[in-house]
């Protein structure tokens, strides 16, 4: 049980933070080097997961991905079933919920880049995109890892957001949070223990090897290309 | 992509560098400002002289098309860069405009070859290569290829960053005080080698410095920029020898600016007399085409003035005065010291000539000034 949960929650991980790794690198970018006045409303639309109770995002995602939605309606229409109580249906609630985990420190370290370096890149001749690509990638690159790790990290532990979308279905929904959760309403105290401990392990090991890695980033990084 | 046709192309029939443009800023904090320019620099160094804030940065960076000026065109030779009234304004990356950042911004994470070749994307390898160790063994640089921009010193930075910019074979190059932090001879070398390629590819150059020794040591052409406006233009000697306006005169190294009111005219003797603002002291000064009824001021070179012990006669120097020693200060190798006779003096000298007259603070001394150290200045109205 506990080796059907872990694998479930590790492949949810992996799909999310790969998701945000697409998703987030270029939203971060546009974060760091837009001019446009209502770029503080996106701002603040990403942040919102760190503040929202995950009960409240999980129940309007619940109700967006519903079948009476019309996002619900055309998923079933072209999946064959329903979005909700689903794993695709975790994925989107997962994506949304570790958002700014991977966002924020992708803007802060692209913001951090000095801008003359932008505009001798551009005084070469260089277009935008290999402006980005040979320049800004390379140096953000510390930034970039580390909203990775920490998105990946921060989906193996969630809750919430998982109950309120996916339930608690063997296989499909029920990650290990959700398996403590049970354990302990079945006051399995020793079982709930046991996979508690794991997940610590696991979270506590993530996060050295993130803080490790950084650490030799300062004069390790600039040989990645 | 957009590089490849200026990095291959042959070099580019010589263009002349046209600007005319007004760029106003609504500044908060700094107060508004208008950069109002319009000259052409033909190939060669074109020295853009000023102080801080005198709009030198701005206006580089809106020939490089960084900024974007308000009005007005630029181009290069046929090639419009800019033009207002065309609405045309080309990004930097196409307007093979070489400008090297006051910073030099050399990509950290590259060696020296990967920041030299990182203009020629479009070129093959090979080209890539024989182009990148050209250029490098031109600027002395070949053993520093692999290393990177933090590996190495401030002089060499400054050759990687040039050769860099360069090696694209740019139509217009900028400078933004590339020298300013190095020593005389390492400064002198860069300028040897930098002369050395401009005399095979002949482009314009527009060189920004403030320092007065590079304006001379460069000066074919110089530029004075004051407050957003060229104030005045001709070689080094007619617009630092001859200044027009106070902000090229204390560019220039006059220590001594005394602000004066028109006296009176002696036309025989080629000369007139004004009066320092203040304290009743007059100076004789050579006979110039000011306007009388406005305020003026009279510059002299802390250089140019003679002390004397004791009250000097039969000297030809129109102008002396006795006063009091207010400082004595020894600055490198030179004394200088301040002179109160009403208005204040300020006289460079030798530590000799300090033993020699066993000059005191509070002594009494003599300041001696001939006619024609005195520089009449008026600024433009």
């Amino acid at each position: 049980m506990i080796l059907q949960a872990l694998t479930l929650t590790l492949r949810l991980a992996v799909t999310v933070s790969f998701i945000l790794l697409i998703v987030g690198v270029p939203l971060a970018y546009w974060l760091a080097n837009s001019r446009r006045r209502w770029k503080f409303f996106v701002e603040a639309l990403v942040s919102l997961p760190i503040v929202l109770p995950p009960t409240v995002l999980g129940f309007y995602v619940l109700v967006a991905i519903g079948p009476l939605s019309p996002v619900g309606r055309w998923y079933q229409a072209i999946a064959g079933h329903p979005l909700a109580f689903t794993f695709e249906g975790l994925v989107v609630g997962s994506v949304l919920y570790s958002l700014p985990f991977a966002v924020q420190p992708m803007a802060t370290s692209f913001a951090s880049i000095d801008h003359k370096l932008l505009d001798a890149s551009a005084l070469l001749g260089a277009s935008r995109w290999r402006t980005f690509r040979r320049i800004v990638l390379p140096l953000g690159l510390p930034g970039v890892l580390t909203g990775f790790v920490l998105s990946f990290a921060h989906t193996l532990g969630e809750f919430g957001v998982v109950l309120m979308i996916g339930g608690n279905i063997p296989g499909a929904t029920r990650t290990i949070s959700i398996l403590i959760f049970d354990q302990v309403e079945a006051l399995d105290y020793a079982a709930a223990n046991r996979t508690a401990l794991l997940l610590l392990v696991l979270c506590f090991a993530i996060l050295a090897g993130l803080y490790g890695l950084r650490k030799r980033a300062a004069w390790n990084v600039w040989g990645w290309k | 992509m957009e590089m490849s046709e200026s990095a291959t192309a042959a070099p580019a029939p010589n263009g002349e560098l046209s600007v005319r443009i007004r760029k106003s800023f609504t500044g908060e904090g700094v107060g508004a400002f208008a950069l109002d320019v319009d000259f052409t620099a033909a190939a060669g160094f074109t020295i853009l002289f000023g102080a801080s804030g005198a709009g030198k940065t701005t206006l580089l960076d809106c020939i490089a098309g960084l900024q974007k000026p308000g009005a007005g065109r630029i181009a290069v030779g046929e090639r419009v860069l800019f033009s207002s009234a065309g609405g045309l304004n080309l990004p930097p990356n196409r307007r093979s405009v070489g400008y090297l950042l006051q910073t030099l911004a050399l990509f950290p994470h590259m060696t020296v070859a990967q920041n030299v070749q990182y203009g020629l994307d479009g070129l093959r390898e090979s080209d890539r290569q024989s182009r990148c160790e050209e250029i490098l063994a031109l600027f002395r640089i070949s053993a520093l290829a692999g290393r990177r921009p933090e590996e190495i010193s401030g002089g060499e930075r400054q050759r990687a960053a040039l050769a860099r910019t360069l090696v694209t074979r740019p139509r217009v190059l900028l400078l933004d005080e590339p020298l300013s932090a190095l020593d005389a001879v390492v400064k002198s070398q860069i300028l040897d080698d930098l002369r050395a390629w401009n005399n095979q590819h002949r482009i314009p150059i527009l060189y920004v410095t403030h320092q007065r020794e590079e304006v001379f040591a460069l000066g074919e052409n110089v530029l004075a920029l004051d407050g957003g406006r060229i104030v005045a233009r001709g070689s080094p000697h007619e617009v630092l020898q001859r200044p027009q306006s106070e902000t090229v005169a204390r560019l220039a190294g006059f220590e001594n600016i005394f602000e004066c009111a028109f006296v009176a005219d002696h036309p025989e003797q080629g000369t007139m007399t004004c009066r320092v603002a203040g304290p009743a002291l007059e100076l004789e000064v050579p006979l110039s085409r000011v306007d009388r009824s406005r305020p003026l001021r009279i510059g002299i070179r802390a250089g140019d003035i003679l002390l004397a012990s004791a009250a000097p006669q039969g000297l030809s120097a129109r102008n002396i005065f006795s006063g009091v020693i207010t400082s004595l200060r020894q600055r490198d190798v030179m004394v200088v010291a301040k002179v109160n006779c009403g208005a204040e003096f300020e006289v460079h000298l030798t530590p000799a000539a300090r033993e020699a007259l066993h000059l005191e603070v509070g002594g009494t001394v003599w300041v001696v000034v001939k006619t024609y150290s005195c520089q009449v200045l008026q600024d433009i109205q």
